[in-house]
């Protein structure tokens, strides 16, 4: 019985998965005169495609930076220094999971119109900046706070993972400053949480339409979602793209973090680091 | 360098050069415990000042501001705002009613089927003798996890849509079955959600000993038997916390279904965007954050049960 259903599952699973890749890739290359790549050879090098896409990864950097700018101080700090605040950062940082975005943005939006009120203080200056079309602030803010918890999760278990009250007792007594100890010492070792938390965050960005569409700016999902009408085709190409984007994207920087820490590894450091502490 | 804010200040008699000398006992300045402590930790509260102030303006207003606007009217006559309940009233009658109980519905069936499937395809994964097998389904569930949205109703649309190529090849659309419906919906979120829920239980089926299905079985229980007493008993708390997950995943979630079926189904988040975009009455603005806040309150409603949940589920797969 334990094999015929094993036999059955996996097999309807990887069918179901399967299958709308392949009718989607399917879809973008035939045509009634047979197969094409046009869709892929000449609609992927069109404009609106590459303005939106370079401004969803513009956006997907400056979330990340913007993340971890905030979180990997505050959450070394926390471990150290003030573990009464341990829970508290915890609780903030998941709940973004309890507001959905689509709550999040109707939030957004009305704070944001309280614009034509604040029209003869300085703080109007600052909502233009936020707004601005080129590279809408708005967004990498409301995007910070949604990755939150991916970001919380990873750097949590990878500060966990080190000694981290050691690492900084060593670096302080050899006289480095409290950057020099964050940068050069605590950073690198949780590289591999940084990066995990990055990917997801860029993930999410790159693949984010709600927000976004509702504050009616044009990122790469909203691009898509703007020509199926008209170029139903590229559209789904551009959908692949997208997954393929996504999936190198994990692939890429697992193995980057993976090849680093095999490097280290091989130098012997990884030992030595093991019998001091 | 050592800042001296954290050496103990000997206790009389040192007369003011003692901030530079005093022969401190080498406790480092980290170390828990004690008194001195208490200055030291004044210093660095202004690390985690930013990540406060910004969960403030950037989480905490909107939230705040969406709390506030669901329970105020703003008259359009005299231009002032007073408190009320009626958007409150608005958003749980009529259409939006059923938009919300549209929404529940389809999370709930899709968190059971989720739950469910996932639940037996990473059994099949844990107990296959291939060892390949587990690499390759973690890795596809990661990345197809992260396959939803926009593009995801776009494969599904060229899948199974009027002109998809499956219904042209069967001939689906003969048969009644229609993509821009509940079931399309269903189908559609099941292909983020199922990988979701491989990823999250496989973790907790590695758990489950071989030893307690060794010892069920030299105690003379059936393989069913161990599934029923054993098994499932110590993996309900972690599928019900799994459930409760994808319930989250799936009634928060907007653009797969806003993509692919518009407002042709009733979903609270698509009726949300639509008060936001389309009509800029004021009024509905309001409506759009006191349906914000229905979804908030069930979103909390629901995560409370995983709390006890998860104490639970320590207790044995810890």
């Amino acid at each position: 019985m334990k094999i015929t259903s094993r036999g059955i599952v996996l097999p309807v699973a990887a069918l179901y998965f399967l299958v709308p890749i392949g009718a989607s890739i399917w879809f973008s290359v035939n045509e009634v005169d047979g197969v094409s790549f046009d869709a892929y050879t000449q609609g992927l090098g069109t404009e609106g495609l590459t303005a939106s896409l370079m401004l969803s990864v513009r956006l997907g950097l400056a979330t990340i930076a913007c993340g971890l700018l905030l979180m990997v101080p505050t959450l070394v700090a926390v471990s150290l220094y003030l573990p009464r605040l341990r829970r508290i950062v915890e609780i903030l940082c998941m709940m973004p999971l309890v507001v959905p975005p689509i709550a999040l943005v109707a939030g957004v939006t009305t704070v944001l119109s309280w614009e034509q009120d604040l029209a003869d203080t300085p703080l109007y200056m600052t909502f233009q900046v936020l707004r601005d079309e080129n590279f809408p602030l708005v967004l990498v803010l409301v995007y910070t706070v949604m990755s939150l918890p991916f970001l919380y999760r990873s750097l949590d278990a990878g500060l966990r993972a080190v000694d981290l009250r050691t690492l900084v007792e060593a670096a302080r007594s050899l006289g480095a400053s409290r950057l020099q100890t964050l940068w050069q010492v605590i950073v690198p070792n949780l590289r591999t949480a940084v990066t995990g938390g990055a990917v997801l965050s860029l993930a999410m960005v790159l693949g984010e339409y709600t927000v976004a569409s509702v504050l009616s700016y044009r990122p790469f999902s909203v691009w898509m979602v703007e020509i199926k009408d008209s170029e139903a085709q590229l559209s789904v190409a551009a959908a692949m793209l997208s997954l393929l984007i996504t999936w190198g994207l994990l692939l890429l920087l697992t193995t980057l973090a993976g090849g680093r820490s095999r490097r280290r590894t091989n130098s012997g450091r990884e030992n030595r680091k093991k019998t001091v502490s | 360098m050592p800042d001296k804010t954290a050496l103990p200040v000997p206790a009389a008699g040192s007369v003011p050069a003692a901030g530079t000398a005093a022969p401190a006992p080498p406790a480092p300045p980290v170390r828990d415990g004690g008194g001195p402590r208490r200055r030291t930790r004044r210093h660095r509260w202004p690390v985690v000042v930013p990540f406060f102030v910004f969960l403030a303006v950037c989480f905490g207003l909107p939230a705040g501001t969406m709390v506030y606007g669901a329970f105020t009217v703003l008259d359009p006559a005299s231009g002032t705002s007073e408190l009320s309940t009626e958007n409150v009233s608005g958003s749980l009658s009529g259409a939006y009613a059923t938009g919300l109980t549209g929404s529940v519905e389809l999370s709930a069936v899709t968190a059971l089927l989720a739950t469910v499937i996932g639940a037996l395809i990473a059994q099949a994964v844990v107990s296959s003798p291939r060892a390949g097998l587990r690499g390759i389904v973690v890795s596809a569930s990661g990345v197809l996890a992260n396959f939803s949205g926009a593009p995801l109703a776009f494969a599904f649309i060229a899948t199974l849509g009027t002109t998809g190529t499956v219904t042209q090849l069967f001939h689906l659309d003969r048969t009644g079955f229609s993509l821009y419906s509940f079931t399309g919906l269903v189908l559609a979120y099941l292909y983020f959600m199922i990988p979701l829920m491989v990823v999250i239980v496989l973790p907790a089926l590695d758990g489950l000993r071989a030893q307690w299905q060794e010892a069920a079985a030299s105690c003379g229980a059936t393989r069913s038997q161990y599934w029923r007493h054993v098994g499932i008993p110590v993996l309900t708390p972690s599928l019900v916390g799994g459930a409760v997950l994808m319930f989250g995943t799936a009634f928060a979630s907007h653009a797969t279904a806003a993509v692919m079926v518009g407002s042709s189904q009733p979903l609270i988040t698509i009726q949300i965007a639509n008060a936001l975009n389309g009509n800029v009455l004021v009024g509905q603005e309001n409506l759009a954050l006191a349906m914000s806040l229905n979804m908030v309150v069930i979103a909390l409603l629901v995560m409370a049960v995983q709390i006890p949940l998860q104490r639970r589920s320590t207790r044995w797969l810890g």
